[in-house]
């Protein structure tokens, strides 16, 4: 075991740490601050951290060592003496953050990171009141090719963190550094448009970077738009990761599920109805439980692969275009409810479906680019028109005046928005598994399972791959994995391939802890112990409700009776399932 | 790739490069086999006389990294292209001793005879690509100039333009 320890002073102050630690740890250790900008800690919340010491902005002065020394890469030694604050390292990182603003856009104002940047952050730190340097500046055109995902070049600050996620965690190799010098930057291959790349839009770097780089594409002003004409009926549905994602940003204990303020916010903000993802994933369980089960009984198409994620969809399109035939056909969970509202609930209410709009909230990037994929279309009317961010919809709440902490608790409106709790756990990793395991259960033994049992903890908690045995039927288990994030996601299908017989069933998602850490979720600021509550949260609200399993939901029941048949049949099949194209 | 539009003549490069890479034994899972990313593009280069995206990405998926890995690495150094070269391609010192001794005069007048800047598109004929090139290490020639890597030295511009209409000349 490398347990060796180091003694060092900083500021004066002594500290004993490993060997391995860094001088940036050190001084963490003793809660001394230092500035960094393109370190960052546990990106992505993996294990994996961004370390090109390449902004220098965390320098420091180390006695007898001639140069400053950049804190997040220099490794500490028996007896250094460092000083984090003195004259000379001052001096230094006010130069570094001046010549990184003169080439940097000063339009904070109408950046869409304005208050959520790392570099606005530190330049009102260091009380920076004029941009001293006047030199030459990169400018580059906006990429805004996709639905989903803006790149802006002329804000990069080239800390390289969105090259080491998709790189490194999702293992997608959609960016790169690209070229040398003043102009290197970073870009998809030979700086094709980023919707013709082999980018998978989890939004990952869209997380991680620490200006206005990289950012969402937003609908909000169409929302806002449809909400304000008289001619369009207005529905939402928002996803069960959001409930314990925005409570932050309105002054919540990080991880609380705010389900029922939520859908007042909503409300407020002048949806006609406001509905709940959480009801088509239940109605996702019924048809991939359907199919599973159908799957394992005839031993064919096996391992059953999730496929209620879009970005992990847009990878094995790209990536594994030999295993297509291996996911589960369902749409995902936005989408079946798109479909629904679309056919459904448009006849129930006599609205054309050209007339109804549908809004999703969605912790997810990649979300607003399946809901713009041809297949999910009929004459030209989308199922799911919009998709706003959970980020998105903070701001729409505070341009609205909405504050989440004032309002009363109040429930979604019906037929479409009733559900069990094992639809909320669909936020995390593991939860869809479980979610279906349970109803797979009912639907092979004709009975629930009770007390506990319901609970499958084997396949539960943030690790990114777990394995496991669950019963399935009293004496027969199933092999089965659960993985997050896409470089774990790699790693599974890989196995598959060499042993096609290794699992049954393969639950994946494509952001490391699942829909808790997706691409629109309110920023982790580095605090991935966030993940964990957000994660508490969702179980909490699972076992909060009566209904725990998808097949008891009443209104589900109902939709099946009234209009779609049979679970798995041919009206189904035509509105819930899909299919795949290579890329 | 689209085989059936491919020429007989770039399906033969291809198969050179693939025989290439199989020499290396690439190993997918050896997270090292960057490694071996330099090699292959020198050869591809050698073989293919530039790196269009179609060569780049038959050298990605060969070495199972990224399109865009490989995009990096070719942007990166200055010895790559994209874009193809002349039959003749032209380097014009610009090293310090040459700078002196006047080789901006020869490039640019290079330049102008032949209607292309350095460093961009090879002539309308094909015949000609220019690059300038920092030190190549014979400042005792200078200024120096190199066709197809045959090296020319002392120059003048007027002897710079008697051998280019040599090549001109050899077609």
């Amino acid at each position: 075991m490398d347990s060796k320890m180091v003694n060092l002073t900083i500021n004066g102050k002594a500290v004993s740490v490993p060997a391995n630690s860094t001088i940036l740890d050190a001084a963490r250790a003793l809660n001394i601050k230092i500035p960094t900008l393109c370190h960052c800690d546990k990106i992505g919340g993996c294990g994996i951290s961004n370390n090109p010491a390449s902004c220098r902005i965390c320098v420091v002065e180390v006695e007898n060592r001639r140069n400053l020394a950049p804190s997040c890469a220099t490794p500490v030694m028996e007896g250094m003496k460092v000083h984090t604050n003195s004259r000379r390292a001052l001096n230094a990182r006010r130069t570094i953050l001046e010549l990184l603003l003169s080439d940097h856009p000063q339009t904070c104002m109408t950046c869409a990171k304005n208050q959520n940047c790392e570099l606005q952050e530190l330049a009102a730190e260091f009380g920076i009141e004029e941009i001293k340097y006047l030199g030459e500046r990169n400018r580059f055109k906006p990429d805004a090719s996709s639905e989903a995902i803006r790149r802006d070049l002329s804000k990069c600050i080239m800390c390289r963190r969105c090259e080491t996620v998709c790189n490194k965690i999702q293992t997608v190799g959609a960016l790169t550094g690209y070229g040398r010098g003043f102009s290197a930057k970073v870009g998809t291959a030979n700086l094709i448009p980023l919707a013709e790349s082999n980018c998978t839009f989890c939004g990952q770097c869209v997380n991680v970077c620490p200006v206005g780089a990289i950012t969402g594409i937003s609908y909000v002003k169409k929302v806002w738009d449809a909400i304000n004409d008289p001619a369009k009926t207005v529905v939402v549905q928002t996803a069960p990761a959001v409930r314990v994602a925005i409570g932050q940003e309105f002054g919540f204990e990080p991880g609380a599920p705010v389900t029922g303020k939520l859908a007042a916010g909503l409300r407020a903000l002048g949806f006609d109805k406001v509905f709940d993802t959480n009801f088509s994933a239940d109605l996702t369980i019924m048809e991939e439980g359907h199919e599973i089960v159908e799957r394992i009984k005839a031993n064919k198409k096996l391992p059953i692969l999730t496929s209620c994620c879009p970005g992990w969809i847009n990878f094995i399109e790209h990536n594994f275009p030999d295993l297509l035939h291996i996911p589960s056909s369902c749409k995902s969970p936005q989408q079946m409810f798109g479909a629904i509202a679309k056919s459904y609930y448009a006849e129930k209410i006599g609205v054309a479906p050209k007339d109804l709009v549908v809004v999703s909230i969605m912790p997810c990037q990649a979300k607003k680019y399946e809901a713009a994929r041809p297949e999910f279309a009929k004459d030209g009317v989308r199922d799911v028109d919009y998709v706003v961010t959970t980020r998105e919809l903070c701001k729409m709440f505070k341009e609205a005046g909405v504050n989440l902490a004032n309002l009363e608790d109040d429930v979604f409106d019906n037929p479409l928005g009733e559900s069990s709790g094992a639809a909320d756990i669909f936020g995390v990793t593991g939860g869809v598994l479980e979610a279906a395991c349970r109803s797979v259960y009912f639907m092979l033994n004709g009975k629930n399972l009770e007390g506990d049992a319901i609970n499958f903890r084997a396949v539960r908690g943030l690790d990114g791959i777990k394995e496991a045995s669950v019963e399935i039927t009293p004496g027969k288990s199933i092999r089965v994995a659960v993985c997050s994030g896409l470089g774990n996601a790699r790693k599974v299908l890989e196995m598959v391939r060499e042993d096609p017989n290794r699992f049954q069933a393969i639950e994946i998602m494509a952001c490391p802890g699942g829909c808790i850490n997706g691409g629109g979720q309110p920023f982790l600021h580095g605090d991935s112990a966030l993940l964990e509550k957000r994660m508490k949260g969702l179980y909490t609200e699972d076992e909060r409700k009566v209904l725990r399993f998808s097949h008891e939901n009443k209104d589900i029941q109902k939709l099946y009776a009234e209009f779609l048949g049979e679970v798995g049949g041919e009206k189904a099949h035509h509105l819930l399932h899909t299919e795949y194209h290579s890329k | 790739m689209c085989c059936q539009q491919m020429s007989e003549a770039a399906k033969a490069k291809f198969a050179e490069l693939d025989r290439f890479i199989d020499t290396l034994n690439i190993d997918r899972k050896n997270e090292r086999r960057r490694g071996w990313l330099i090699r292959s593009l020198h050869r591809a280069q050698a073989i293919f006389g530039y790196l269009p995206r179609e060569v780049q990405q038959h050298v990605a998926k060969r070495l199972f990294l990224s399109e865009a890995q490989v995009s990096g690495v070719v942007s990166f150094y200055n010895y790559f292209t994209t874009k193809p070269k002349g039959k003749y391609c032209i380097d014009i010192c610009l090293g310090t001793a040459c700078y002196v001794k006047g080789s901006q005069n020869i490039l640019a007048e290079i330049e102008r005879m032949l209607g292309v800047k350095a460093d961009t598109e090879p002539t309308a004929d094909g015949l000609f690509s220019i690059s300038a090139l920092r030190c190549v290490g014979a400042c005792g020639l200078a200024p120096v100039m190199i066709v197809n890597g045959k090296v020319y030295g002392k120059l003048t511009v007027a002897k710079a333009i008697e051998i280019i209409n040599e090549y001109k000349k050899q077609g």
